[in-house]
């Protein structure tokens, strides 16, 4: 079963990540990727740029309106994605604990959708 | 009970409801085995205090007030739920217990029934200590989610499960026979061990899972050892989470920074905790084999010492670990073992314990990662520490053992 990590940060740690690429705390993020790895529950991961770079499409009664910004207004927001395969929940929400995310910001655990579904998809 | 102020009567309510929450459903579910009414019982016998006890005083006995209430909720909710055929046995049962003691104030203590009924080798092993901490304490399931990395939601449908099939599976509200005791006994002592949740901070760096239920479980071993007075583990399981327990100050510094346990200023430890895990460790060592609990605890009576001889006898400690693995050869006491053998003997010698782990255990296990770093490092082996602290780091938990841990890797 796959899961996703969604990693919400709030605006000061997106702040930090943008000017210093060189902060101490990388070095926790890098290493958990390792264990994710070595685990072997890894199956995919990337961080997202500044929530300001999103743009925000949908149509409504066929009309397209696009905005500028997150999908939510909301003060923390998406900040990276990891994908893992794990038999369970449980063992997701503790990979989630580990998370360098989890105690600087929050992280969502949300099964990824069925695989039929997904091929769906994607074609 | 004098109570002035309703401040004063919420506060009687909430010792009360602490002291006597274990007592009444257990005895409520003692003949029904429905654990899950008599706690739906209680809660609208407590309910009813706080209207009733501010107006009217604090009863003379207010346990036996909450029983009486509880009692009738309960026969309400029965007769309600009827389906006539089906409550009838649990109407009669009521009816019997409660026609012997309409004016008693005295009942039988049946926690230690509940007790082993919550860990139960017929309900989950996982289950054995959300179920203790909600039936006999009165925890509600939210708190022991979070303390067991669970959604709220999630956990209260697993309790609720468990109580179904204490009631529909045939559990018998009963303290084991002789034969069976040791077995079950330590399936209670691991469910309240669970529930204290301390790593192995004999170990630079390691994971501390905090599961910030540590007071929970020490008013569990005490209930434990206050209805079985006679059981040496019992008391070494309580002398091992007062010993754990005495140094959380010194655990943090004041920046919030992560102390290991050989860099703790022994002086911050408490002192009258560690004189009572002492006794306990005393009294239990008149037994005739030294079981695990005893060991653990014994271990960290060594360490103890360091605050009056100002030194660590870790030839001792890799002494008791060595008969822990024998007994209980696990991931985490072999882990534990290595460590006080690095010490001891020297790191090379740890090095060759942590090699004697089958690998295929060790990818997610964060404290043998932090002890191989640690061993590494002494040995002067650069890369292959920086290595295995990046394991560490990265299946580390707590912010501060990780930011400990980042640093010491360098």
């Amino acid at each position: 079963m796959q899961f996703a990590l969604l990693i919400y940060h709030s605006p000061e740690e997106f702040a930090m990540r943008k000017n210093d690429y060189t902060h101490p705390h990388l070095g926790a993020w890098r290493a958990y990727y390792q264990a994710l790895v070595e685990a072997g529950v890894y199956v995919g991961a990337n961080a997202l740029e500044v929530p300001e770079t999103g743009t925000t499409v949908r149509l409504t009664e066929g009309k397209r309106s696009v905005q500028d910004g997150p999908f939510a207004e909301t003060k923390e927001q998406l900040a990276g994605i990891i994908i893992l395969e794990l038999p369970s929940v449980d063992a997701a929400l503790e990979w989630a604990a580990r998370c360098p995310g989890a105690s600087i910001g929050a992280v969502e655990v949300r099964p990824l959708a069925p695989e039929a579904m997904r091929r769906g998809f994607t074609g | 009970m004098n109570a002035s102020t309703p401040e004063d009567t919420h506060r009687i309510i909430e010792r009360v409801a602490r002291e006597s929450y274990g007592r009444l459903v257990a005895y409520l579910s003692a003949n029904t085995r429905d654990v899950a009414s008599a706690e739906d019982a209680l809660s609208n016998a407590l309910v009813a205090a706080l209207t009733a006890w501010p107006r009217d005083g604090v009863p003379q006995n207010p346990e036996a007030w909450l029983l009486t209430a509880a009692r009738h909720s309960f026969i309400d909710h029965v007769r309600h739920r009827q389906v006539a055929a089906a409550s009838e046995p649990t109407l009669r049962l009521l009816r019997e217990d409660s026609a012997e003691m309409t004016l008693s104030t005295e009942f039988p203590d049946e926690r230690l029934k509940l007790l082993f009924v919550c860990a139960h080798p017929a309900i989950d092993p996982a289950m054995h200590t959300p179920l203790m901490l909600q039936t006999v304490l009165g925890l509600d399931a939210a708190r022991i989610a979070h303390a067991f990395l669970v959604s709220p939601t999630t956990m209260g449908q697993r309790l609720v499960r468990a109580k179904t099939k204490i009631r529909g599976g045939g559990i018998r509200f009963e303290v084991p026979q002789e034969r069976e005791l040791p077995q079950r006994l330590d399936a209670v002592l691991e469910a309240i061990y669970a529930a204290f949740g301390i790593g192995w901070d004999d170990m630079a760096g390691v994971d501390q899972r905090g599961r910030d239920l540590s007071e929970e479980a020490i008013w569990l071993g005490r209930v434990l050892l206050e209805l079985m007075p006679g059981e040496a583990e019992v008391r070494g399981l309580l002398a091992l989470m007062l010993h754990c327990e005495a140094r959380r100050r010194a655990r943090r510094g004041p920046d919030g920074r992560y102390i290991p346990l050989s860099e703790q200023d022994s002086q911050q430890w408490s002192l009258p905790l560690i004189q009572e895990a002492e006794r306990h460790l005393a009294e239990a060592s008149g037994g005739h084999h030294a079981a695990r609990f005893q060991l653990e605890a014994a271990i960290q009576s060594v360490h103890a010492e360091r605050a009056r001889s100002g030194r660590t006898e870790w030839p001792a400690i890799m002494l008791f670990y060595e008969q822990i693995v024998r007994i209980s050869p696990t991931l985490g006491t072999w882990t534990g073992y290595a460590a006080a053998v690095g010490e001891a003997n020297g790191p090379d010698a740890g090095l060759a314990v942590l090699d004697g782990i089958d690998p295929h255990d060790v990818p997610a296990f964060q404290p043998y990662w932090a002890v191989r770093a640690h061993l590494l490092q002494r040995l002067g082996k650069t890369s292959e520490a920086a290595h295995a602290f990046d394991r560490a780091i990265g299946l580390a938990e707590d912010p501060a053992v990780r930011q400990s841990l980042l640093q010491r890797r360098g």
